[in-house]
C-alpha cells in the first residue's frame, strides 16, 4: 500500500491532483450556494417547506454529523479513564475528527438557521431551558470548546510550546470526563428532540427510548468511525504512521470487539422499543421492512460480522463491517429526521432535498477532508512527536 | 414489557422542576390553564366553505389576499395548509362512503393550553397569554424552526423567502382586537355562525349543548377539549376528526411533558458521572499500580533466584577447582617423589643429587 501522494503529501508540487480538483470545485460551488442562501433566503436554495422545516442540513449535517464525530469521546474515555493504554495511537486522530466534525456541524447549522447571527441568544438574551435544543446548543458549544482544548496538545507540540503543552496535558482527565458528560447528554438529547412528535414520526422509530437509542448507537458509530478512518489514514498517510501493520490490526480487532458488544446492546434496546409499544405488527408493513433493513442489515449483521472478524482475526472483514455501521447510522438518522418523518403525508408533501442542499452537505465533507489533511501533514496526529513520547 | 412511559418520565421529572423552575405554559406539570381565557369554536357542520374568514384574516394581518380568489372553486381541489402568507385556510374534505356531503374545516394555530411550540423554543419566543392566545416574539427568534417541526397540527409557517429577518408566521387569535374587546376577524366575518368566539369554558358548554340537542348531527366529541392538554380552538364535526386531517389518536397528555421530561436526566448525568468516572479512573490506575508492583516483585524474585543459583554454581565450581588442584598437587608431588627415587637408584657415580631432572 503506497501513500497516495495526491492527498497526503504536504510538499508535493502537484496541486492539480484529481482529489484537489474535485473537492475544490465542490467547495467553490458550495461557497456560491451559501452566498445565494444568505442573499435570497432558504426558499431559493432548499426544498424546505412549512410542513418539512428540517431537511438534509439538519438531518445529515447535524443529526448524522454529531453521531459520526463520536469517536473522540469513545476513545479518550477508553484510554484515559478506563486504562486501555494500548489504544493511545487512535485517540488523537479521533479527537481531531471529532473537533472538525463538530466545527462543521456548527457551520452547517449557521447555513440552516434563519438568523444565525443570533446563535448566542439562548445564552445571552433569553434562555428557553424547557427545550431539548437548548440543552443541545449548550452541550455542543461546550463540547466543541472541549474538543478544541483536547486537540491543542498536537498543535503545541508542532509549535514547540512546551509549557502550554504540559499545562493542557495536566487537564487530560478532567477534559475527558467533561467530554463524556457532554457527549452522553447531547448525543441522547438529539434523539429526545423527536419525543414531541409522536404523530409525525413513524411508531417504529418513535419510542420513549429514542434518547437511549441515539446515545448507544453513537458509541458504536464512534468505534466504527475510528476503525474506518484508521484504515484510510494508514493507506493515505502511511509514511507518517509509526504503528506496525500487525500492531494496527490488533488495535482494529480490539475496537471491533467493543463495537460488536455495543451493537448487541443497541439491538437489544431497539427490540425493547418494539416490545414496549407492542409494535410487532408494524413490522409486516412496507415501513416495517424498511425498519428491518436498518436494524437487521446495519445493526445485527455488523454485530455478527464484527464478532466473526475478531474470532478469525480478519482485520479486513472488520474494516468492511465498520463501513456498514457508518452507513447504518446515516440511514438511522435520516430515517428519524426525513424518511420516517411526516410519513402519513402524501408523496407530493414529503421532503426531497434540493440539489443545492446536497451540494452544500458535500462541501462540508470536503472542507473536513481538507482541514484534516492540512493538520495531519503538519502536526503529530498519526505519530508521536519524538520530544513528547509517553506524555498524556 | 409494560413500562409506563409516563411513569418512567414522571419519576425522572421530579428533579427537573428544581432545575428549570416554573416556566408558565411550558412547565410540564399539568397546567389546567388560565381561568377565563377565550377561545373559538368551529362547527364544521355549519361551515359552507365561503372562505370569508381567509380574506378577513389577510386584511387584518396586512397580508396579501388569498392566493386563490374566494370566487374560484379550484381552491378546494388540493389540500392547502397555512403558510407564511396565509394564516388560515379552509379545506374541503369528502369523507369516505360517497353518500355524505363535503365537509369544510378551517385550519389555523389551535392555541394550545400547553403549547408545544413554546416548550421547544430555546429562546422562549412563545408566550401563552393569560387571555388565551399564544404569541410569538420575532425579536428573539433564531430561526431554528423547531416549533414548526414540533407543532402537532402543522399550523406554523415560516418566511423562507426572507434572507435577513425571517419570522414564524401563525394565527395570533387577533390578540390586538381581543384587547380592544373586538372579535377575531374570522369570527366576525363568518356569515353562517360556524365560528363562535367567547370564553373557552362557555364555548365548551355551547358545544356540549349542541351535541346533546342534535346527537345525530355530530360525532360525540369536542375536539380540542382534551387533545394534547386542550386547545383554544374547539372543533365540532359530523364525521370522524381523522377524516378532517386532525391528528388521529391524539392523546390527552400535553406534548411538552413528553419532550422536556427527558431533560431531567441532565442534572442526573452531571451529578453522577464525575464521581463514577473518577472511580473507574481510580480502578484502572490501581490495577496498573498493582500490576506494576507485581511485575517488580516478579523481577526481583527472578533476580534473587538467579543470584542464588549463580552463587551455588560458583561455589561448586570453586570446590571442584580446589579438589582438582589438590589432586594435581598430590599427583605432582607423587610423581616428583617417584622420579627422584628413580633418579637416585639409577644414579651413576659423579652424578650429583642436586642435578635437575628434565622432563
Amino acid at each position: 500500500m503506497n501513500g497516495n501522494g495526491a492527498f497526503s503529501s504536504p510538499s508535493a508540487g502537484r496541486v492539480l491532483t484529481p482529489f484537489n480538483l474535485v473537492t475544490g470545485i465542490i467547495l467553490l460551488g458550495g461557497a456560491a450556494i451559501v452566498l445565494l442562501r444568505f442573499a435570497k433566503g432558504l426558499g431559493a436554495t432548499t426544498n424546505l417547506s412549512h410542513t418539512n422545516p428540517w431537511g438534509l442540513w439538519i438531518g445529515f449535517d447535524v443529526m448524522t454529523g454529531v453521531a459520526l464525530a463520536a469517536g473522540g469521546y469513545v476513545t479518550s474515555s477508553a484510554v484515559y479513564l478506563f486504562g486501555l493504554k494500548e489504544y493511545k495511537p487512535v485517540v488523537r486522530p479521533a479527537i481531531l475528527t471529532g473537533f472538525l466534525g463538530y466545527a462543521l456541524v456548527v457551520v452547517g447549522l449557521i447555513v440552516d438557521l434563519g438568523r444565525p447571527w443570533r446563535l448566542p441568544y439562548p445564552f445571552v438574551v433569553q434562555a428557553g431551558p424547557t427545550s431539548a435544543l437548548f440543552e443541545i446548543a449548550l452541550c455542543v458549544a461546550l463540547y466543541l470548546a472541549t474538543l478544541f482544548v483536547e486537540f491543542t496538545p498536537a498543535a503545541f507540540e508542532w509549535l514547540g510550546w512546551r509549557r502550554w503543552r504540559k499545562a493542557v496535558g495536566a487537564m487530560t482527565i478532567a477534559l475527558t470526563i467533561f467530554g463524556l458528560i457532554l457527549s452522553t447528554l447531547h448525543q441522547s438529547t438529539l434523539g429526545a428532540m423527536y419525543l414531541v412528535t409522536p404523530t409525525k414520526l413513524h411508531p417504529l422509530w418513535y419510542s420513549p427510548y429514542l434518547p437511549v437509542h441515539f446515545f448507544i448507537s453513537s458509541a458504536a458509530t464512534g468505534l466504527s468511525m475510528v476503525i474506518f478512518e484508521g484504515m484510510l489514514s494508514h493507506r493515505i498517510f502511511n509514511h507518517q504512521v509509526e504503528v506496525s501493520h500487525e500492531a494496527f490490526d490488533r488495535l482494529t480487532l480490539g475496537l471491533a470487539k467493543a463495537a460488536s458488544i455495543v451493537l448487541a446492546i443497541y439491538f437489544a434496546t431497539k427490540v425493547l422499543g418494539l416490545a414496549q409499544g407492542d409494535k410487532w405488527r408494524l413490522l409486516a408493513t412496507p415501513m416495517g421492512l424498511w425498519f428491518l433493513l436498518e436494524v437487521v442489515g446495519f445493526v445485527l449483521l455488523p454485530c455478527f460480522l464484527f464478532a466473526l472478524g475478531v474470532r478469525d482475526r480478519r482485520a479486513g472483514l472488520v474494516r468492511f463491517t465498520a463501513l456498514l455501521v457508518v452507513v447504518g447510522v446515516i440511514l438511522n438518522r435520516l430515517n428519524v429526521s426525513i424518511f420516517a418523518f411526516n410519513w402519513t403525508l402524501p408523496a407530493e408533501e414529503r421532503y426531497v432535498p434540493h440539489w443545492m442542499e446536497v451540494w452544500v452537505t458535500l462541501s462540508l465533507v470536503a472542507a473536513g477532508l481538507w482541514a484534516f489533511r492540512w493538520i495531519v501533514n503538519r502536526m503529530p496526529i498519526l505519530h508521536e512527536h519524538p520530544d513528547y513520547k509517553g506524555m498524556h | 414489557m409494560t413500562i409506563s412511559r409516563r411513569g418512567f418520565l414522571g419519576g425522572l421529572a421530579a428533579g427537573t422542576g428544581v432545575l428549570l423552575g416554573k416556566s408558565g405554559a411550558s412547565a410540564h406539570e399539568h397546567f389546567a390553564g388560565y381561568a377565563g381565557r377565550v377561545g373559538l369554536l368551529h362547527d364544521t357542520t355549519l361551515c359552507i366553505g365561503c372562505r370569508s374568514c381567509e380574506a378577513a384574516c389577510s386584511t387584518v394581518n396586512h397580508l396579501p389576499p388569498p392566493a386563490v380568489p374566494l370566487s374560484d372553486p379550484s381552491a378546494f381541489e388540493k389540500k392547502r395548509r397555512t403558510t407564511d402568507k396565509q394564516l388560515t385556510v379552509v379545506n374541503r374534505y369528502v369523507p369516505a362512503g360517497g353518500k355524505k356531503q363535503a365537509v369544510y374545516r378551517k385550519l389555523q394555530c389551535m392555541h394550545c393550553n400547553e403549547p408545544c411550540c413554546a416548550s421547544v423554543c430555546f429562546v422562549k419566543a412563545f408566550t401563552k397569554t393569560p387571555e388565551g392566545p399564544v404569541l410569538y416574539n420575532p425579536d428573539v427568534c433564531v430561526g431554528c424552526r423547531y416549533c414548526v417541526m414540533a407543532c402537532p397540527y402543522s399550523a406554523l409557517g415560516y418566511e423562507y423567502d426572507n434572507p435577513t429577518s425571517p419570522r414564524v408566521m401563525r394565527c395570533t387569535m387577533c390578540y390586538d382586537r381581543i384587547k380592544q374587546n373586538l372579535q377575531p376577524a374570522c369570527a366576525e366575518a363568518c356569515p353562517t355562525g360556524a365560528i363562535t368566539f367567547g370564553k373557552r369554558e362557555a364555548l365548551i358548554g355551547v358545544a356540549r349543548e349542541r351535541l346533546r340537542k342534535q346527537p345525530g348531527r355530530y360525532i360525540d366529541h369536542v375536539f380540542g377539549e382534551t387533545e394534547y392538554g386542550g386547545t383554544s380552538w374547539l372543533v365540532l364535526a359530523g364525521v370522524p376528526f381523522a377524516a378532517l386531517g386532525l391528528p388521529e389518536g391524539a392523546g390527552t397528555e400535553p406534548l411538552p411533558s413528553l419532550g422536556s421530561g427527558f431533560l431531567s436526566v441532565v442534572p442526573l448525568v452531571v451529578t453522577i458521572y464525575p464521581g463514577l468516572l473518577l472511580g473507574f479512573y481510580a480502578f484502572s490506575k490501581r490495577k496498573e499500580r498493582l500490576s506494576e508492583a507485581e511485575q517488580k516483585a516478579a523481577v526481583a524474585e527472578a533476580l534473587a533466584r538467579a543470584e542464588e543459583e549463580t552463587k551455588k554454581k560458583l561455589a561448586a565450581a570453586a570446590e571442584s577447582a580446589a579438589k582438582d588442584k589438590e589432586k594435581a598437587i598430590a599427583q605432582a608431588v607423587k610423581r616428583a617423589i617417584a622420579e627422584a627415587e628413580a633418579a637416585r637408584a639409577a644414579a651413576p657415580a659423579g652424578a650429583g643429587p642436586g642435578k635437575e631432572v628434565q622432563s
